[in-house]
């Protein structure tokens, strides 16, 4: 969704890149307590995931799911756990009041984008002005100046005080944007105790022209019973279909006749009898049932096992045709339908190498 | 993105502000719709129905890859993606409901060999997530510009063991239904473009839930004439 060249299941290089950041910033600074995830020491450990949902791409996506994702580990509220010796009690929200993750710091990533080898900075580039930038310049911090991770990526050859002087900023950046997210947590905090309303649903802008609200809206719904009752009334009745299932053996039955086999206008020489009845095509996987299986009770005689194999090259078992093959036929012939086919195929297919 | 998406990440809260029980007499919940909020995709659109909410984004008519392109029309697209974890067969399943039914209104031979992709993210699920799906995608598709022949909305409606019906249901009394019923209704004349059903229910049952559907649509229309009317006072 965030941009039209994102295209879904295709794991690009942005991708990855954003998330290995994501993953050094977070997991490897150790904002998160996870020994406070410990339920049972060596058996029971609570897992979190952390599922970002990438909206609008109009450039320093990398900020944004940085704030995005500790905002979001800072705002959510496990299950509480007990331990009782052996005993481990969870407890339902309902139940016990969520308990929060302990995190220790918040780092927040700030991008840099260098132009003209190093000339002009730009601080939180826009979508454009990330197409001709030539190097970025990451710096994850937290409000106690101390960095997380950095990371410089482009190629760009940057001074050492260039990079001082923009660890400076990121410290200011940092400090904001903390003090924002701080703000907006103890809002929610807030309007939860009081019971409000919070959510998604409240940030919609309700003063924008292009958002509008619409309170609960009952609906009369006294004459659908009359309604429905005409429909029914003078609707004709479905027709009749009657199927016949014809039960072979526990766990394999057949339903339908199946359609003329068009196998027979490949080759010309044929054996007549195999052609005549109407065939269907019949999934192999059917006959295999059919012929490993138990057999019908009433065939007389046993075909040869068929081996059926996607090489060519392997040796194909010839089949013998059956002993009374028109016997067989009147007395079942589904069955027959259901065998000759998939034996056709095999044996059409040593007679085209025989050919060739 | 300032509150815009308040990640739950695992907990839904869903206690907060569940709408009251509702009495016999059916009602819809809470509706609330914004459009044009992205700025990459040529239309956007976030449906909130109570406390389920859903954000789709068109892109279209747009170039399309030379093995999907269809040499007399439009070729559409639908991609949900759930909250939490990857994409799966019921996403799929979904996407394919929503898909017939856009290429049911799009008029798509307007734009051959062009690809018309519409993003459904889902927010928060609170009960009705196809319908809500179905409508955010109905105003995406509006917001984008998409020639179409028809709005269209999705209504749910839950059948509880006892033979009452519940129009819009919560996720609790999604819970508890016997049969859960959502149509696509389109908006000239209220037909049915899609529907898909879950559970027990007799044919009966079935047309009196399509009707009390065409009368929720009613109103889901009106909400959103008025809503696109207020977007065009001010030209």
């Amino acid at each position: 969704m965030a941009a039209p060249a994102f295209e879904p299941g295709r794991q690009s290089d942005l991708l990855v890149k954003l998330n290995r950041l994501l993953e050094r910033c977070l997991r490897n600074s150790k904002c998160i307590d996870t020994e406070s995830l410990c339920v049972v020491a060596g058996e029971k450990v609570w897992q979190i995931r952390v599922d970002l949902h990438l909206l609008n791409h109009d450039g320093n996506i990398i900020d944004a799911a940085s704030i995005a994702a500790i905002v979001a580990l800072c705002h959510f509220r496990r299950p509480d756990v007990s331990v009782q010796g052996d005993e481990v009690t969870l407890y339902t929200p309902e139940e016990r009041d969520p308990v929060p993750l302990s995190i220790h710091h918040m780092p927040i990533c700030v991008s840099f984008a260098f132009f003209q080898q190093g000339t002009y900075l730009l601080v939180d580039p826009n979508e454009r002005e990330e197409r001709v930038m030539d190097g970025l310049l990451v710096i994850a911090m937290n409000k106690h100046r101390e960095i997380c991770t950095i990371q410089s990526s482009g190629g760009i050859m940057l001074l050492k005080d260039q990079v001082l002087r923009c660890s400076k900023i990121a410290g200011v950046k940092v400090l904001e944007i903390t003090e924002l997210i701080q703000k907006a947590l103890e809002n929610d905090q807030k309007v939860r105790k009081e019971g409000g309303k919070f959510g998604f649903a409240e940030s919609i802008a309700s003063q924008r022209i292009t958002a509008f609200k619409m309170e609960k809206a009952p609906i009369d719904t006294s004459d659908v019973e009359e309604k429905a009752e005409e429909i029914i009334a003078e609707a004709e009745p479905p027709s009749e279909v009657v199927s016949n299932p014809v039960l072979w053996t526990p766990g394999t039955a057949q339903i339908g006749e199946g359609i003329e086999n068009s196998w027979g206008d490949l080759e010309d020489s044929e054996k007549e009898e195999e052609d005549e009845d109407g065939t269907d095509e019949a999934i192999i996987l059917d006959s295999l049932k059919m012929d490993t299986g138990v057999e019908v009770s009433n065939i007389g005689s046993q075909d040869a096992p068929i081996v059926l194999s996607d090489s060519e090259e392997e040796e194909m078992i010839i089949l013998e045709p059956d002993k009374n093959p028109k016997k067989i036929r009147t007395q079942t012939i589904s069955a027959k339908q259901e065998k000759a086919p998939s034996k056709k195929p095999v044996k059409k297919r040593k007679k085209k190498r025989a050919a060739n | 993105m300032e509150g815009a998406m308040q990640a739950d990440a695992k907990i839904r809260s869903e206690s907060g502000t569940e709408s009251g029980p509702r009495g016999p007499a059916c009602s819809l919940r809470h509706f609330a719709c914004e459009q044009n909020l992205l700025s990459r995709p040529d239309g956007s659109a976030s449906f909130l129905q109570g406390d389920t909410s859903v954000l789709a984004g068109v892109y279209g008519p747009a170039e399309v890859k030379v093995s999907k392109e269809i040499f007399n029309k439009a070729t559409l697209e639908v991609i949900l993606r759930p909250k939490i974890g990857l994409p799966g067969v019921a996403e799929k399943s979904r996407e394919r409901l929503i898909r017939n039914t856009c290429e049911a209104v799009v008029l798509g031979t307007l734009h051959p060999r062009t690809s018309i992709t519409v993003v459904l993210q889902v927010i928060s699920d609170a009960g009705s997530l196809l319908a809500c799906c179905l409508n955010a995608a109905c105003m995406a598709l509006v917001d984008a510009g998409v020639p179409m022949r028809a709005l269209f909305c999705g209504v749910t409606c839950a059948l509880n063991s006892d033979g009452t019906l519940v129009l819009d249901p919560t996720a609790k009394q999604e819970k508890e239904a016997r049969a859960i019923l959502t149509f696509a209704l389109d908006s000239v004349e209220r037909k049915l473009l899609m529907s898909t059903t879950k559970g027990l229910y007799s044919d009966a049952e079935l047309q009196q839930c399509l009707a009390a559907a065409q009368a929720a649509s009613q109103h889901v229309f009106r909400f959103y004439r008025e809503s696109l009317q207020r977007r065009y006072s001010k030209s």
